[in-house]
């Protein structure tokens, strides 16, 4: 137990990205786990406190114009933001690794098929798409629908990077040896391929649920996002609409920014980390 | 072949280069000497990893970190190299002592055509040229190696592997080197081709009186094409002789079980190889670094390292020669 | 040969439009949305018109906007009116139509977004390049944590950063707009320089994230490159330094970088529009975001199309480019 222990410090220490993002992204999480503890959730609503104050010892985060305790709104809203991220981004690597699999391993017309639309998929700016089924909904989104609708479109790029990696895999020997002692398709996907494969698929699913956290953080922001829920981007979004800039509440803003972008740079530098494990010869010499 | 100055073109003395790796100092070359005379054909034979592609690398003082020269000289026309500065070496470079690399698959630029390639040298070697007579010339060349003037305007990818091959020796060849270092030039081509790429070589070189110092594997390649080979162990020379005498009687064990493990036409048996494993460079046994591998190997191999000795017309490095 | 790669791109070309569209009109339609309805139900709520005339003027509307007939008549009018460019007029700002908003949004955007990516991806590759080559002036190394960590943030982020610390705490920039209110559109200087300072806000913003990414995805092709057999004979050849890094490195490190910037337009606009919103810079991306507070899908629907079809256009350009950058490539394959 000790030394799996000091295997990992030894590693992190020598992969200081994977740390940096681990470090951030755990630092967030214990903030919205132990505020979570010492702040009443309900104060996140409109009216639940005077308006427009700024940081103070009753209300260290500040309030908004409609009265919501911005540090409950932070505590609240970070988790949601994440939700939609994580379920997004999951969703969109796990069908976007079926599909990946499927294309590279099979060829043929169902490669052809799902590389255009992949490719056609991804010419597309995918904020613009993800507006128009928005605007197509009826009524306003819930959190999980807007998981749903930033999914729809966070499967095509994993799906792209996922079929090349393992159509460079497939050229490799083993999965020759592989299939010459007898080894049947899915076998050699699941026990051969899989296994080298899993790096990978951690780096882009960190990606993806950035991705996804991007979308869905940009439909909030534009306005088309859960109007009740105290996600970071829709903060953004009252923010913008009552030109707090111009009217000097700096406090409101500067929360959820220092939020979004500590969870960005976290996936950021996990990300990295994570590539420097997949792929070795990016690993700095000792 | 003519032969104008008197003394060596290329002298290598002790030279030693040296990697730092997280678990220690490799010496990827440890203690080479030797002396190419003008004209003369001079093979480097040895296992991969044994040192000979960094040794050409050194003498190019081309060498990158983490790796670095660690002692030693290289002296060309006499001159020392080690003192020159980078603008000088890299004058000298092409001009004076040529490269022709190893693995035609990827030596030339891809988004460049060859015709350029070969013009771009020409630029930065002080050579100013109007564009009729920097055709002229490109279209002497590849003549010279066997190539139709039409490949000046083709792309790296157009070409197959022994037209890239003969594309590389044009290139080597263009600022008329006295020295030409092919390292493993005919590795990567089938039989036939390794044949026409060796002809072309053969008589590039005739015709500008250059030395070469042939870099390989192949034995049977290097008794058809070198007059002096020099045989290489974990960075270091072990044997130095005329090519025919080598063959005749080769001197260090090695040098003896790498003939021994050429085929032959005439008789049949089993084919011999050489038991064992070329050892790591961070862990090289004690003493004699073969001795692990050696039949003969005594007490005294394994304790002391053997130093060249000059035995008749041969330098060996071997306590029993 | 190089008439057929050309048609097959431009046929791809035309399949995006054509799919554009068509999810342009059926999406919509799918959640049963009555466009003008809402509208006037939405005003009738504001304005307090009579509520009996609704019926009424909702019926006129839908006629004048074409709604009344069956889906798939609408669909081919639909198509037919795309590709004459007309989208219709718009909900919000009748008799204005779509086009004529669009029209006037676009060369913002395009000015905005034209330069901006061209410096950021000029800039950025360069910059990457320099910071992969050992010679490289020490002090440039000091420049890689910033655009790290700047590049992984949205645009827009990086906006409100900048509106506070340069418009805000000192009042060097302006927050808002184009240009300043009561300014009237002209081509003198001082209309162009308050233009330029208006477009510096947003502008940075963007520059000061894009540029990071392509710097650090140049710097990786640059260290792939630098190692490759034919630098290494360049080397031995002994070229210049600054031949073998311009000629025989960059020129085929910035291959994949222009796929890379292929790729990334779609990315790049999405984030232009969020910066366009947070600064109320008068192009598509503010023109969208009052589309969608109003309600006016017709706007919506005519600037994600106008979108697609620039985008689609710049990939198909991009490809047709491509082969005479990298002459492995030939026009023979897809």
């Amino acid at each position: 137990m000790r030394g799996a222990v000091g295997g990992i410090w030894r590693y992190l220490r020598r992969n200081p990205s994977l740390t940096l993002g681990v470090t951030l992204l755990a630092a967030l999480g214990l903030f919205v786990v132990i505020g979570g503890l010492a702040v009443d959730i309900e104060d996140a609503r409109p009216l639940s406190a005077p308006t427009l104050r700024p940081p103070s010892w009753d209300y260290p985060f500040g309030t908004d114009r409609q009265g919501r305790d911005l540090l409950a709104v932070i505590i609240a809203g970070t988790p949601l933001t994440l939700r939609i991220g994580f379920i997004a981004g999951f969703l969109g690597v796990g069908l976007g690794t079926v599909l990946g699999f499927i294309a590279a391993y099979y060829r043929g017309v169902l490669d052809a098929v799902i590389r255009s639309v992949a490719d056609i998929g991804l010419t597309v700016p995918g904020l613009l798409v993800l507006i128009i089924i928005a605007v197509s909904i009826k009524g306003t989104l819930t959190v999980n629908q807007m998981a749903i609708v930033v999914a729809s479109l966070a499967w095509l790029y994993p799906t792209r990077t996922i079929r090349a990696q393992v159509l460079s895999l497939r050229e490799r020997g083993y999965v020759e040896v592989a299939l010459l002692s007898g080894m049947s398709g899915p076998e050699i996907i699941f026990l051969e391929l899989m296994p080298n494969l899993l790096p990978y698929l951690a780096a882009t699913l960190v990606n993806s649920v950035a991705a996804a956290i991007l979308a869905s953080i940009g439909l909030e922001v534009l306005g088309l996002g859960p109007i009740d829920a105290p996600t970071l981007g829709m903060t953004l979004y009252w923010v913008n609409f009552n030109a707090a800039m111009i009217n000097g509440w700096w406090w409101w803003w500067l929360a959820p920014t220092v939020v979004i972008v500590t969870v960005f740079l976290g996936l950021f530098f996990l990300t990295v980390g994570l590539d420097e494990i997949a792929n070795p010869r990016l690993r700095r010499s000792a | 072949m003519t032969v104008e100055q008197s003394g060596p073109v290329l002298q290598v003395e002790c030279l030693r280069v040296a990697f730092e790796h997280p678990r220690g100092l490799v010496r990827a070359v440890d203690d080479v000497s030797f002396s190419l005379l003008p004209g003369e054909r001079f093979g480097l034979a040895g296992e991969s990893g044994s040192g000979k592609s960094t040794l050409a690398l050194a003498i190019l003082r081309m060498i990158k970190p983490p790796g670095h020269i660690e002692a030693g000289d290289v002296r060309f026309l006499g001159a020392s190299l080690a003192g020159l500065d980078d603008e000088r070496i890299r004058a000298l470079r092409l001009a004076g002592i040529a490269l022709v690399p190893q693995g035609s698959m990827n030596s030339l630029n891809p988004v460049l055509r060859i015709g350029h390639q070969i013009a771009d040298a020409f630029v930065d070697h002080g050579l100013r040229l109007g564009r009729e007579e920097t055709e002229g010339r490109i279209a002497a060349l590849l003549s010279e190696v066997g190539l139709p003037a039409s490949v000046a305007r083709m792309y790296p990818h157009e070409l197959s592997g022994g037209m890239k091959q003969r594309a590389c020796i044009a290139i080597a060849i263009c600022l008329r080197p006295k020295v030409i270092i092919a390292d493993e030039p005919t590795s990567a081509l089938d039989v036939v081709v390794q044949r026409q790429v060796m002809a072309t070589l053969a008589r590039v070189q005739r015709d500008l009186g250059a030395a070469v110092i042939l870099i390989g594997h192949d034995m049977g390649l290097m008794a058809q094409f070198v007059d002096r080979l020099g045989v290489m162990y974990a960075g270091r020379l072990v044997e130095l002789a005329p090519i025919d005498k080598i063959i005749a009687r080769p001197r260090h064990p090695y040098t003896r079980a790498l003939i021994a493990s050429l085929p032959s036409l005439e008789r049949r048996s089993t084919l011999a190889g050489i038991p064992g494993l070329a050892p790591s460079l961070l862990e090289l046994p004690a003493g004699c670094a073969f001795h692990p591998r050696c039949g003969l190997a005594v007490e005294r191999c394994r304790r002391e390292r053997p130093a060249v000795r000059q035995i008749e017309d041969a330098a060996v490095a071997c306590h029993l020669a | 040969m190089r008439a057929a790669y050309i048609a097959r791109r431009f046929g791809v070309f035309l399949l995006i439009l054509w799919l554009a569209a068509t999810l342009n009109f059926f999406l919509p339609r799918l959640s049963g949305q009555d466009p003008v309805h809402a509208k006037l139900l939405q005003q009738a709520a504001l304005g307090g018109y009579v509520q009996a005339g609704i019926e009424e003027m909702t019926r006129e509307y839908e006629r004048r906007f074409g709604l009344d007939r069956p889906l798939w008549r609408q669909y081919l009018t639909y198509l037919a009116d795309v590709a004459r460019l007309d989208f219709n007029y718009s909900i919000a700002n009748y008799p204005k139509t779509v086009r004529e908003l669009v029209a006037d949004a676009v060369p913002w955007t395009l000015g905005l977004l034209g330069t901006t990516t061209l410096l950021s991806f000029v800039i950025g590759s360069l910059l990457g390049a320099l910071l992969a080559w050992p010679r490289a002036p020490r002090w440039m190394l000091w420049l890689m944590p910033p655009l790290w960590a700047l590049h992984a943030i949205p645009f827009f982020l990086l906006g409100l950063i900048l509106t506070y610390l340069l418009a805000f705490q000192l009042p060097l920039l302006p927050i808002f707009g184009g240009y300043s209110p009561g300014a009237t559109p002209s081509f003198s200087w001082r209309f162009v320089w308050d233009v330029f300072q208006h477009a510096l806000l947003p502008a940075m913003s963007i520059i000061l994230v894009a540029t990071g990414g392509w710097a650090l995805g140049m710097r990786g092709m640059m260290v792939t490159t630098m190692g490759e057999d034919y630098v290494v004979f360049a080397e031995a050849k002994g070229l210049k330094a600054p031949t073998v890094f311009l000629r025989y490195c960059l020129r085929n490190a910035i291959l994949p970088q222009v796929t890379a910037l292929a790729l990334a337009l779609g990315q790049i606009l999405s984030g232009a529009v969020l910066v366009e919103v947070i600064f109320g810079y008068p192009g598509i991306g503010t023109l969208l975001f009052q589309a969608i507070r109003e309600n006016d899908h017709f706007v919506i629907q005519g600037v994600v199309f106008i979108v697609i079809v620039a985008l689609g256009l710049t990939t198909f350009v991009l490809d047709v480019v491509y082969p005479w950058l990298d002459p492995r490539i030939s026009y023979r394959r897809t």
